[in-house]
C-alpha cells in the first residue's frame, strides 16, 4: 500500500529561500536546490516549492530554481505561485518539476484546471486551497495568499476542481496556519470524504502527535508543514519513526 | 553509447540525471542511425500510450528499435516507456506497442485511487535478478501511473500491491522495464540504476 507522505514547504523569494533565523544552524546557504537536498537526503517524500515573489508581484517568475533543484534532487517536487497559464505550466514541468500548483488563477480562472490537466495530465496538476472558517460554520476560500476572501466554499471548490481535473488537492487552513495546534481535521475529514484524489493537509502543525491526528482522523495522503521543519523543531526521521511505530505505513 | 530515445514525451533531462549519478553517460537523441549504433537503449516517457506509439512511428523509430532489440541490444523502459515493450496499450482505444513483451496495458479497475501516486514497498518475485542486487525486498519507490501491465507475470521481477498486482520491474532476455520512476525514487531509485549499469557493463 500507499506510504502517506510527508512534506516540506519551502517559500523562494528572487530564487532563495526564505528562511528564518535558526535555520543557519542547520545548512549555511539558502539556494533552493541545496535545501531541497537537505531534505531528500533526510527522508522527505516529496518538497513544495512556493514563488512568492509572483504572486505579490503579479507579474510572471523566471522559475529559474527549478532546474537547479531537479539536477540536484531525486525526489518529486512540486512548484507554485504565479501560475497562471497553460504556458507556465510547460515552463515549470520543461525545468524538471513533477507537478504545478494553482491557487488563486484557478479561482480566477477554473479553466485553467482543466486545460493543464488535458494538456499534462491530472497527475501534476495540484489545486491548492486557502480556506478560512465562516460565521456560518462552514469554510470559505481566501486568494492572494490569503488577503481577499471570495464566495466559494472550500469543500465544493475542491470537489469542482476534481472535476476539472485536477489531480491533487492542498489543504491550507488560514486558522491553524502557523498556530501550532494541530491541522484543521474537520475540515480535511469533510474534503477527503469527498473526493477520490490525494489530499494534503497544510497549516498548523506544531507536534508529531498533529502529524499522526491528520492521517488517522482526516485520512489524508500528505502532511506538508514548513516552519517546524525549517526551525528544528522537528526532525523528518524522527517523525516518521514515530509515525510508523504508531502504525502508520511510511517510507523510512 | 547509451541512447534515451527522444520521441517528444515528457522531460528527460531527470532520466539523464539519474544515470549520471550512477555514472552511466547517456546521449538523448531521436536518430535511427544513434538507435544503430547505440551500445544500449532507454525507452523513457511520460503521457498517453496512443500519442507515444504516434510519435515513435512517426519518426519511424518502432521498427529498428524492435530490430535492434531482437538482436540483442539491451533496452530499459521507465513508465510509459516500460508500458511501450509490451503488445498492446488500451489506453483512448486499442494501440500496438512495440511487442517485445507479450501482454497488454490496461487501466486499473480498482476502488483505491487512480492514479496510483506515491511510494509504494516492492515485493520480489524473481529476487536472483541482479537489478535487485543493491536493494532490499520491502523498500519504497515513487509510482505515478493509472495503467498497469498485465501479463502472465512470467516476465515480473518485482512488484507493489496496489488492490491489485501492479509490476514494477520485469525482465526478459535483454529487456528490462520499469513502471515506477526510478530517478525519483531516492537512494532505492539510485540503486537499481547502479545495478543495472552493472548489467549492461
Amino acid at each position: 500500500m500507499l506510504a502517506r507522505r510527508i512534506i516540506p514547504c519551502l517559500d523562494v523569494r528572487d530564487g532563495r529561500v526564505v528562511k528564518g533565523k535558526q535555520f543557519k544552524d542547520i545548512v549555511d546557504v539558502d539556494a533552493p536546490e541545496v535545501l531541497g537536498k537537505f531534505y531528500s537526503d533526510n527522508g522527505a517524500d516529496e518538497l513544495v516549492f512556493y514563488d512568492i515573489t509572483a504572486s505579490s508581484d503579479e507579474r510572471k517568475t523566471q522559475h529559474e530554481f527549478v532546474k537547479k533543484v531537479a539536477d540536484e534532487i531525486n525526489i518529486p517536487f512540486s512548484v507554485g505561485g504565479g501560475v497562471s497559464t497553460v504556458d507556465d505550466f510547460k515552463d515549470i514541468l520543461r525545468k524538471g518539476a513533477d507537478k504545478v500548483s494553482v491557487n488563486s488563477s484557478a479561482v480566477r480562472n477554473p479553466q485553467l484546471i482543466k486545460d493543464a490537466s488535458e494538456r499534462f495530465g491530472a497527475q501534476c496538476v495540484v489545486l491548492s486551497i486557502d480556506a478560512k472558517k465562516n460565521d456560518e460554520g462552514s469554510w470559505s476560500v481566501y486568494v492572494k495568499g490569503g488577503r481577499e476572501k471570495t464566495k466559494l466554499d472550500a469543500i465544493e471548490w475542491a470537489v469542482r476542481g476534481v472535476e476539472l481535473g485536477a489531480g491533487e488537492i492542498v489543504v491550507n487552513s488560514i486558522d491553524e496556519d502557523g498556530m501550532k495546534k494541530g491541522y484543521d481535521v474537520e475540515l480535511l475529514k469533510q474534503i477527503t470524504d469527498r473526493v477520490n484524489v490525494p489530499v494534503i493537509a497544510s497549516g498548523g502543525a506544531g507536534t508529531m502527535e498533529h502529524f499522526k491526528e491528520a492521517v488517522v482522523k482526516a485520512d489524508v495522503d500528505g502532511i506538508l508543514a514548513a516552519s517546524v521543519f525549517h526551525f528544528g523543531e522537528i526532525h523528518i526521521k524522527d517523525l516518521k519513526k514515530y509515525l510508523k511505530e504508531e502504525g502508520i505505513e511510511i517510507r523510512i | 553509447m547509451n541512447l534515451i530515445i527522444d520521441y517528444g514525451m515528457g522531460n528527460l533531462n531527470s532520466v539523464q540525471k539519474g544515470f549520471e549519478r550512477v555514472g552511466l553517460d547517456t546521449v538523448v537523441s531521436d536518430s535511427i542511425q544513434k538507435i544503430k549504433d547505440a551500445k544500449t537503449l532507454i525507452l523513457p516517457g511520460v503521457g498517453a500510450y496512443r500519442d507515444a506509439m504516434d510519435l515513435l512511428n512517426k519518426l519511424e523509430l518502432s521498427d529498428v528499435i524492435k530490430e535492434e532489440v531482437r538482436n540483442g541490444k539491451p533496452i530499459i523502459g521507465i513508465c510509459l516507456g516500460m508500458q511501450l515493450l509490451y503488445e498492446k496499450g488500451y489506453e483512448y482505444g486499442e494501440y500496438d506497442g512495440l511487442g517485445l513483451i507479450k501482454g497488454d496495458i490496461r487501466k486499473m479497475d480498482i476502488s483505491l485511487k487512480v492514479p496510483h501516486m506515491g511510494w509504494n514497498s516492492l515485493r520480489f518475485k524473481d529476487q536472483d535478478n541482479k537489478i535487485l542486487k543493491y536493494i532490499n525486498e520491502g523498500e519504497y519507490v515513487y509510482y505515478v501511473h493509472s495503467y498497469y501491465a498485465n501479463s502472465d507475470n512470467s516476465e515480473l521481477v518485482a512488484y507493489s500491491d496496489y488492490e491489485i498486482l501492479i509490476p514494477g520491474i520485469v525482465n526478459k532476455e535483454n529487456i528490462y522495464g520499469i513502471q515506477f520512476h526510478p530517478e525519483k525514487s531516492g537512494m532505492v531509485g539510485h540503486n537499481i540504476l547502479k545495478a543495472y549499469k552493472e548489467i549492461i557493463e
